[in-house]
């Protein structure tokens, strides 16, 4: 395995050929924000949110799909960048209803905290207030529009860790949608097998389980380190 | 088919054309066709017959013309008049070959600037030659390039002259064509695959779909020397379903250049192979960014992801893959004709060639031109053109599309090139050019673009898709007399936002309208905003509340 040696926010890291700049960033405890990347699934660079300079780069590249290369020297941090990051996250804000105080996930919601470490404490878009529905026709869980980012985890864990693929997107720009199946209800989807992984990937309380009140909802991700783990090493440990 | 026999079938065309009396060209392109071109067609087909003139008139449709705003044209080969406005009745003074006398007052003046200022290398073709007949092409002195290529060049040899050309991506972003080329042809890889991009999504573009129904051969040849030079076997046409004539056209083309083997196995008696597969597209903008094309035509969602790696490392089906534009392509078989050096004569320093251009909006001659790169804008608006109808004032001209800007009167000067426009804050683009008097409100231009992205943004990246919808929404309130001065500031923070973080060309240029009208005409942003008055008289806006209202109370 050839080594790297670069440069991030002024601290001299190394990482491996192939890894991205986000992996190395988050190896050496600088946690560059993001909402699409999760470990364990392929990623999309569909946020936006880890956008990072790189020196002598004209423009600004997703740390999640970059590669590192030797003697790079990257900035995650600039006002620039913060600002933009602030601004998508406005911008979610504003795309649908996400009302915190009504929500199982309050409290552990990873655009919640977005918004609370890049300082928002209020938005400057007009918000648009869409009229989405809830899905609740599954036995054990819930698909409530209004909190989707469309960050497409669900998407991804489902098609390449569980292999059903029962999610994907209709529409397309504003109007996209997540969609099981061939746009049924969740409940009456053939190839969903009630797994829960998608549940548990999702940043926000667009995805939850049944049965848990305003705040009570906190997911648990550790499985799917377990499943990737198992499936490159071969060693079933948690 | 070997060399011999396409010489031979060229001088037995052209003997055969040259017998006639009269060979009458009836422009059955989208333009004329909307305005009757079939009926005269037919009309004059029927007159043949009814005369028994079959053995001497001869009547067949063609491309382009490219004075759409004046059809149905008609051209006559005997003096190469073209007549203006024909209907159904002129079909007896044409085939009498009386056209001279009876139409004089619809003739167009061949000397005219319409004409004289411009240079036909990819509409060559378009308007002389019968789309639907491969003979007309080959008369033409079609498949000479591709016979040049496969039984003179080496692949490398075709690359180094589309190199010394200087060709640049008609697509837009002007890539070198030659280097891309280069590029697929040195993966060490054995399947490869071309493609051409015919989606030509730009609203009220229509270039790409005038050369494949004026000249569909002229695009399969460049595409054949294409994947001779890269070493592809097969390519393939991406073409957006609406364009249904240029579809059946490229299917019979197609089937004519099987038949004669200039396309399929043995290529000139050669070991060279070649095929081409249609695709059709459903009509979304961004299936003409090159990734979400492959992602198309492999059957995904047409959605971009991110570049690198870039589809000449690996694009279709993982492979290498040498992606062009239709004009791309049509330049093509000129260049290994003629020589890459005879086409670096025409054009500037860095754009070489000719651009095509579609002519619309406010100005006399809408239709489809030709120039050579480095051609004024003034030269294309007023004198090609024929300037602004009713001595209206010129106000813009809009390039590129939903990707584009305006350009405002003081650069009606500069050339016509990539470099310049991207200078004064536009683009090249695929060569959408719409006019505009002093009765476009540059905000509402700037709005209508949004709104366009808006809706063909495909939502997967977060700026692109929430973004283009809250700049749509200032822009709306600008023009309803809604909005104050933080959001222009907001609109700009945005516009920064989609520019440096979008994920493809569809969110990075989207701000390029509202930018540069902001840096041209920021004083009709001010009027809608603090005066709510709209300098064009587009905008219907609410009174303002000042102290004029008292007034009038
Ligand atoms: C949103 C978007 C739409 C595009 N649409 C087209 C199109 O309709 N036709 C086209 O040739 N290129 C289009 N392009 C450019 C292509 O991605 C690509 O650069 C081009 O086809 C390459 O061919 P060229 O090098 O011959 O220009 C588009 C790009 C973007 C970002
Ligand atoms: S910029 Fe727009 S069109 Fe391009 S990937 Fe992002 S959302 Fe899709």
């Amino acid at each position: 395995m050839s080594v790297r040696t670069l440069e991030i926010d002024g601290k001299a890291v190394t990482g491996v050929a192939g890894q991205s700049i986000f992996s190395v960033a988050w190896d050496n405890g600088i946690h560059i924000p993001r909402l699409c990347h999760v470990g364990g699934v392929s990623d999309v660079g569909a946020c936006r949110l880890c956008m990072v300079e790189v020196e002598g780069q004209r423009k600004l590249v997703a740390a999640c799909m970059t590669p590192v290369e030797e003697g790079m020297v990257i900035r995650t941090n600039t006002e620039q960048l913060l600002a933009h990051r602030r601004l998508i996250v406005e911008l979610l804000f504003a795309e649908r209803n996400h009302i915190c105080a009504v929500c199982v996930v309050n409290g552990a919601c990873e655009l919640q905290d977005l918004a609370a470490s890049l300082g928002i404490d209020h938005v400057r878009l007009r918000y648009r207030f869409p009229t989405l529905s809830v899905d609740t026709s599954h036995e054990r869980f819930g698909l409530d529009h209004n909190r989707c980012v469309l960050c497409s985890r669900c998407i991804r864990v489902c098609d390449e860790v569980e292999g059903a693929h029962t999610w994907d997107f209709s529409g397309r720009g504003v109007n996209s949608l997540l969609i099981s199946d061939l746009g049924e209800a969740w409940g009456e989807s053939e190839s969903c097998t009630s797994c829960g992984k998608c549940v548990q990937v999702c940043p926000t309380g667009a995805l939850f389980a049944k049965g848990k009140m305003v705040s009570e909802m906190r997911k648990d991700r550790r499985f799917l380190k377990y499943i990737v783990t198992a499936r490159e090493k071969h060693e079933w440990v948690r | 088919m070997t060399f011999e026999d396409l010489l031979e079938q060229q001088a037995k065309e052209i003997a055969r054309q040259q017998g006639l009396r009269e060979r009458i060209y009836c422009c059955t392109a989208a333009g004329c066709v909307s305005s009757g071109a079939d009926a005269i067609k037919k009309a004059i087909d029927e007159e043949i017959k009814a005369r028994g003139v079959g053995a001497e008139v001869e009547c067949c449709g063609t491309g382009c013309m490219g004075l759409c705003s004046k059809g149905p044209l008609v051209r006559t080969q005997s003096d190469g008049t073209i007549y203006a406005a024909v209907t159904p009745e002129d079909a007896g003074a044409l085939v009498a070959g009386q056209g001279a006398n009876l139409l004089a007052d619809r003739k167009l003046d061949p000397q005219a600037d319409f004409f004289i200022k411009q240079e036909k290398i990819v509409l060559a073709n378009s308007g002389t030659v019968d789309p639907e007949r491969l003979s007309d092409y080959i008369a033409a002195g079609g498949y000479q390039a591709l016979a040049r290529a496969v039984m003179e060049l080496t692949p490398q040899q075709v690359i180094e002259e589309v190199k010394r050309s200087g060709l640049r991506g008609r697509g837009g972003a002007g890539y070198s064509t030659g280097l891309k080329w280069e590029l697929v042809a040195k993966q060490p890889v054995d399947t490869k695959y071309v493609v051409c991009n015919a989606d030509e999504g730009d609203p009220g573009a229509f270039m790409d779909r005038s050369i494949l129904e004026g000249d569909p051969h002229r695009v399969l040849e460049g595409m054949a020397i294409a994947g001779y030079a890269v070493g592809a076997q097969q390519g393939y046409i991406y073409v957006r379903g609406e364009y249904g004539l240029a579809i059946q056209r490229l299917q019979a083309a197609i089937k004519q250049a099987e038949r004669e083997r200039l396309l399929g196995s043995r290529i000139f008696e050669d070991n060279f192979q070649f095929r081409i597969d249609l695709r059709i597209g459903a009509g979304a903008f961004v299936c003409g960014e090159e990734t979400a094309l492959i992602a198309s035509i492999e059957g995904k969602r047409g959605q971009p992801r991110q570049r690198p790696p870039y589809p000449p490392e690996s694009g279709l089906w993982g492979k290498p893959t040498l992606l062009n534009n239709v004009e791309t392509f049509g330049n093509i078989a000129p260049i290994v004709a003629k020589g890459g050096d005879w086409f670096a004569t025409i054009g500037t320093p860095t754009s070489k060639g000719t651009k095509v251009f579609a002519l619309a909006g406010k100005i006399e001659n809408t239709g489809l031109i030709e120039v050579p790169m480095g051609t004024s804008l003034r030269t294309i608006v007023f004198e090609i053109g024929g300037g602004i109808p009713e001595g209206r004032a010129f106000k813009a001209a809009q390039t590129g599309g939903p990707s584009g800007g305006c350009i405002p009167p003081q650069f009606l000067d500069i050339p016509v090139d990539y470099e310049s426009l991207h200078k004064i804050g536009s683009i090249m683009g695929s060569g959408g050019l719409i006019v505009m008097d002093d009765t476009s409100c540059m905000v509402d231009v700037a709005r209508f673009f949004m709104d366009f992205c808006m809706d063909e943004s495909c939502g997967k990246c977060i700026p692109c898709r929430a973004g283009t919808v809250q700049m749509h929404d200032i822009l709306q309130r600008i023009t309803k007399g809604e909005a104050n001065e933080n959001d222009v500031a907001l609109l700009e923070q945005l516009a920064k936002l989609l520019r440096e973080t979008s994920l493809c060309g569809l969110g990075q240029t989207a701000p390029n309208p509202v930018m540069s009208t902001l840096n041209y005409f920021s004083g009709e942003y001010e009027a809608h905003i603090r005066d709510h008055r709209c300098p064009a008289g587009h905008c219907v806006l609410p009174a303002a509340a000042s102290s004029n209202r008292e007034v009038q109370a």
